[in-house]
């Protein structure tokens, strides 16, 4: 597996394939234009094909308690290798299929030593900084409706 | 006997295009899209994703357009769309303690940690209509405070368990994989697992009206709705080919957690216990109802009493799915032409006997004789 190939990078992996999966499709289009310009592609292959089909959503009873299925999500995946035998993925919700094959790009791409710093620089962090941003305005709105309760003291006579 | 019925095909083909044109209405106004039904009807679109029992708010706000905006018609639509899609796996448990907020309120606790936080909500508008809406406006931009809420909120469950006066909700021994009813018929007694996965897709109007129930009297448990928290978690999956979780998006989700009375029994001393609601989307009222038939449902478990509707398992699990209620209740528009002209018969014999009996009170002829008569 991949992984055992790697055993130092599963982490930084996951977080590049988090930043990847939770990216607007239009901002990786984006990155790939200037992946592009800055040299050559490698030639892919598919391993897997994209497809859409269901994940079930696992829930815990109370929260904290038993498992139970809350009901299924659309995923859309794919996987492609190059061919020094690297293997990309890309598991997206929904069923947006450009996204999954440009998130498998991605993937192959930053496992190449080579471009892994410029990639991780050019493309990841801002994907980060960008979705960080958006919760923090989405957070700072909801802050905007909290409550704050005073308590009236009754005048003394 | 079966009698052959045929013909009605050109009818169909002919209703079809009526039902197309009915959907379009006046082609003077313009052509109404799903991305506009996602983003404007979105409540709606929870809906049918909570119901269908598939999160995907771009195929649900499709089926509401197909469907003309009937909710139980779209929740059928994509009922059966998802029995076209491969199963891939299951997800990670999602984490509400690490939900990303945006409305978090208490009715129980006033100063909870975190505070009373409001969000979009219908609660304290005038429910005026809105004539300025008749035209379009450009979008407002909601004040935003200096800073974002805490990173993670804990839940108001926590806040009373450290001192026992709360049920703890611990997983099982073993933290044991749960019964899918999209894979396994529903069967009784059903654990808990099951009852939640039911009550999550199950009709919000049953549900509300079945919660609504245990209000009234039947089957009162005293409840309070402890913290209703909605905003996005993580979806966590662990893909095949990697064997560690990665994160493949968000989900929209409304948790209700209610707190009930308990008198205690002679194991258990007095405390709290929980109902829990957890829907797809924007969905207080939906997951405000589930709590409360949730709590109602495991008066057996608690030693309760059980005397109310909402807390009999094999009625409310049985009846709580509307694509199989309205199947039910609508299969009734198929021909039942031999039915009905066998029923028809019947009666008449019955008719016929009946009027022999009147008769022979009255001194007339025998019975059978006169259905004899009218037979011939």
């Amino acid at each position: 597996m991949n992984m055992n190939d790697n055993p130092g990078h599963p982490v930084e992996r996951q977080h590049w394939l988090t930043a990847l999966a939770m990216a607007p499709c239009a901002a990786l289009e984006q990155a790939l234009e200037q992946t592009r310009s800055a040299g050559e592609l490698p030639t892919l292959i598919w391993l897997r094909l994209p497809q859409t089909g269901l994940f079930m959503v696992r829930a815990r009873a109370g929260g904290s308690g038993a498992q139970f299925n809350l009901g299924e999500a659309s995923v859309t995946r794919c996987a492609v290798q190059d061919e020094v035998g690297r293997i990309g993925i890309g598991y997206v919700r929904g069923g947006n299929v450009r996204h999954a094959e440009l998130m498998a790009l991605f993937d192959l791409l930053l496992q190449d030593e080579v471009r892994r710093a410029d990639l991780l620089g050019a493309v990841i962090t801002p994907l980060n900084e960008r979705r960080q941003a958006a919760r923090e305005a989405a957070s700072r709105e909801a802050a905007a409706t909290r409550v704050n309760f005073y308590t009236l003291a009754r005048e003394v006579e | 006997m079966y009698v052959a019925v045929k013909g009605g095909e050109t009818a169909i083909l002919n209703s079809h295009e009526l039902l197309a044109a009915a959907r379009r209405g006046d082609e003077r106004v313009p052509e109404i899209t799903p991305a506009q039904i996602r983003q404007q009807l979105r409540l709606a679109v929870a809906r049918v994703m909570s119901e269908g029992s598939l999160y995907d708010e771009d195929l649900a706000a499709l089926a509401l357009k197909q469907a003309a905006g009937d909710q139980v018609e779209a929740i059928f639509l994509l009922r059966a769309y998802r029995t076209t899609l491969p199963r891939f796996g299951y997800s990670l448990p999602v984490d509400t303690s690490r939900m990303a907020l945006r409305r978090r309120i208490s009715a129980a606790f006033k100063d909870l940690p975190g505070g009373q936080v409001l969000g979009p909500t219908y609660d304290y508008t005038q429910r005026l209509l809105d004539f300025s809406l008749c035209e379009p406006s450009a979008s407002p931009l909601p004040p935003r405070a200096d800073e974002p809420l805490a990173e993670a909120m804990p839940r108001v469950s926590e806040l009373l368990g450290h001192e026992g006066l709360m049920e703890e909700e611990l997983p099982l021994p073993g933290d044991p994989a749960p019964v899918d009813l999209s894979r396994e018929p529903l069967s009784f007694p059903a654990d808990r697992a099951t009852r939640l996965q039911n009550l999550a897709r199950g009709d919000e109007g049953f549900l509300l009206a079945m919660g609504y129930s245990t209000q009234r009297g039947y089957a009162n448990s005293h409840p309070f709705a402890g913290e209703i928290r909605m905003g996005e978690v993580a979806l966590e999956i662990v893909p095949e080919e990697l064997g560690f979780a990665i994160t493949i998006g968000e989900i929209t989700l409304t948790e209700c957690q209610m707190i009930n009375q308990f008198a205690g029994s002679s194991t258990v001393p007095p405390q709290f216990t929980r109902g829990y609601g957890l829907a797809f989307g924007e969905a207080e009222r939906k997951s405000m109802a589930m709590a409360l038939v949730d709590r109602a449902l495991r008066a057996a478990e608690l030693g309760e009493e059980t005397t109310a509707p909402a807390q009999q398992p094999e009625f409310v699990l049985s009846h709580s799915d509307n694509v199989e209620a309205s199947g039910f209740v609508q299969h009734l528009k198929l021909p039942h032409y031999v039915d009905f002209q066998s029923e028809l018969e019947l009666l008449r014999k019955m008719r016929n006997r009946h009027e022999g009996r009147m008769k022979v009170g009255a001194g007339g002829t025998a019975p059978t004789e006169v259905a004899a008569e009218e037979n011939a």
